[in-house]
């Protein structure tokens, strides 16, 4: 039981991770029906960035600043950092294509994705780089029930996660721009008729979808602590898994499908072998793409005429 | 009389090909004016040109004394054009009061009369205000696309083919709303493949034949015309 609720609070945790993730791809897909094959390296960047700011102001085991202030910091720069690159890649790798057949974007992002591996395999090398939060934070601290502890630093990265996820779906449901991200989403031209700029919308959509993306770089540097020029690739291609498991295009599936595959990958580790968890995780996208290519939420693709 | 809407020897491309020429028309303000013409003539492409969807490659788009040729649709729609879109286009996923307020989008303020109003012309939108717009039946979904464009409060209201789809009878009061707008003072373009009816309540007609204007004047001059009885009318 014990164990089970330890895997049960790995797969939350990764959950979180992941379906942050899955909501940048599937909100751009949603939009612009685009793969954004680069959104794993955004993620990355935004996880280098807060490493960069935990550099700058001392390090894990000695900062110059009140631990709760770092961290906060390096979420706001995470944030910035990878939002700041989607405004940018939206600008210069998706915009002018706009008009060119599919397969264009598409390749524009599998470049826009190896140039940035390889941007940061320039500026920060190709060794792995700890956030050592251990030093920062006593691991030992935070809820302990029976025999099931969690760290404090999983609670904080749990909460986050449901929060930003809680502000954006109340900024879809409730804002203007929400509302005109919908309606973008689901049929650009009539938008367009409504008096809605939809080059803003569309930029809005990869700032929101970087910005998360962001946080969650920084959430995998705090918890499990590998940051690399590479770390974006597996993880987009799962979140990429989460967001078709969930059902492209849906804000709601990407939550699930994020929270499914984290769940699974926890889960399979815990019990069968990690060696198996990427093909259990990938084996539920063939699954889905098979059985259910809708995913859970599928949505309805609007009637073109 | 100044024209509140107008278009100036317009050209409208799609890519290569050449779909408006030399086109030129006018509403003026609160006057009700048809466009009429077979498939394909040109007639969407006509009042996408008005509102910017498609931009002319040559000519001039002019709204209340302001060239907007190259304006934003946001612009347009800020001054007063509203659009009903071809087959509705209504945002399916959404709530019939979301729907509403993206009617609204470009106004800041209390939408509250507007609303009202909305629901005075239109008691069965009130009464589905919740529902998806994709769940209700054509002919709601048509006023719900008439509903929006009202939201906005236009003085120039462009409509695509309104009572396409609708059964007789929806016809009959979606001509009778076309009416109730226009004596309220709105200027209204519209397409219509139903000749008769349309000719019946303009103030004037075009006629729109492979990308060129063939025939304009007054409705009641149209209405009698020998060619466009044989082409349209039906007589
Ligand atoms: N987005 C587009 N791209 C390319 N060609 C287009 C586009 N939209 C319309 N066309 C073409 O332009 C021509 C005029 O189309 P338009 O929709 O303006 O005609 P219409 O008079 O409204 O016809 P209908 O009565 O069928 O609605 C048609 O030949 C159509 O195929
Ligand atoms: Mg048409």
């Amino acid at each position: 039981m014990e164990f089970f609720l330890q895997q049960l609070v790995n797969g939350l945790t990764l959950g979180g991770v992941y379906a942050l993730i899955a909501l940048g791809y599937s909100m751009v897909y949603g939009i612009l029906k685009l793969l954004n094959f680069a959104h794993g390296d955004v993620y990355m960047v935004g996880a280098f960035a807060g490493y960069a700011v935990l550099v700058a102001f001392g390090g894990p085991t000695d900062p110059r600043i009140p631990v709760v202030v770092l961290i906060f910091a390096m979420f706001l720069a995470g944030m910035a950092a990878s939002g700041i690159l989607g405004v940018v890649i939206e600008r210069f790798a998706y915009r002018p294509l706009r008009n060119a057949p599919r397969i264009a974007p598409l390749i524009s992002a599998v470049g826009v994705s190896f140039f940035l591996q390889n941007a940061a395999l320039l500026v920060a090398g190709a060794r792995f780089r700890s956030y050592g939060t251990a030093k920062m934070v006593d691991p030992s601290t935070g809820l302990q029930w029976g025999p099931l502890r969690i760290s404090i630093i999983r609670i904080v990265v749990i909460l986050s996660a449901v929060a930003l996820m809680v502000v954006l779906h109340l900024l879809v449901k409730r804002t203007k721009l929400g509302k005109a991200m919908r309606a973008t989403a689901y049929d650009r031209e009539a938008a367009a008729m409504m008096g809605i700029d939809v080059d803003r919308v569309i930029v809005a959509t990869f700032l929101i979808g970087s910005v998360l993306a962001g946080a969650a770089g920084v959430m995998v540097g705090l918890v499990f602590s590998r940051v690399f020029h590479f770390m974006g690739f597996i993880a987009g291609l799962k979140g990429f898994t989460a967001a078709v498991i969930g059902g492209i295009g849906s804000i709601p599936g990407a939550m699930m499908g994020g929270l499914l595959i984290g769940l699974a990958e926890a889960f399979s580790a815990g019990y069968i072998s990690s060696t198996f968890q990427n093909l259990i995780v990938f084996g539920l996208l063939i699954a889905f793409l098979l059985i259910r290519p809708r995913g859970i939420f599928g949505v309805p693709e609007p009637v073109k005429v | 009389m100044s024209a509140l809407l107008e278009l100036v020897d317009v050209d409208t491309f799609y890519g290569e090909i050449h779909i408006l020429q030399k086109v030129s028309l006018e509403v003026g303000p609160g006057e009700l004016v048809c466009l009429l013409g077979g498939n394909a003539s040109g007639k969407s492409t006509t009042l996408k040109t008005c509102l910017g969807i498609v931009r002319p490659a040559e000519g001039r788009v002019v709204f209340d004394g302001e060239d907007v040729t190259h304006a934003p649709t946001s612009h347009r729609i800020a001054r007063g054009m509203a659009i009903v879109p071809e087959n509705r286009r209504v945002f399916a996923p959404m709530t019939v009061l979301e729907n509403l307020e993206l009617g609204a989008y470009l106004r800041d303020g209390d939408l509250t009369e507007d609303f009202e109003r909305v629901f005075d012309l239109f008691p069965r939108l009130y009464e589905r205000r919740d529902q998806l717009a994709g769940t209700l039946s054509g002919g709601e979904q048509q006023m719900l696309a008439m509903g929006r464009a009202l939201m906005s409060r236009p003085r120039m209201l462009l409509m695509d083919e309104p009572s396409m789809g609708l059964a007789p009878v929806l016809v009959e009061q979606s001509f009778q709303i076309i009416s109730d707008v226009h004596a309220q003072g709105v200027g209204i373009l519209v397409v219509e493949q139903n000749a008769n009816m349309a000719l019946q309540i303009a103030d004037r007609g075009y006629v729109l034949q492979t990308g060129r204007i063939v025939l304009s004047g007054p409705a009641s001059e149209l209405a009698e015309d020998e060619d466009l009885k044989r082409a349209y009318l039906g007589r």
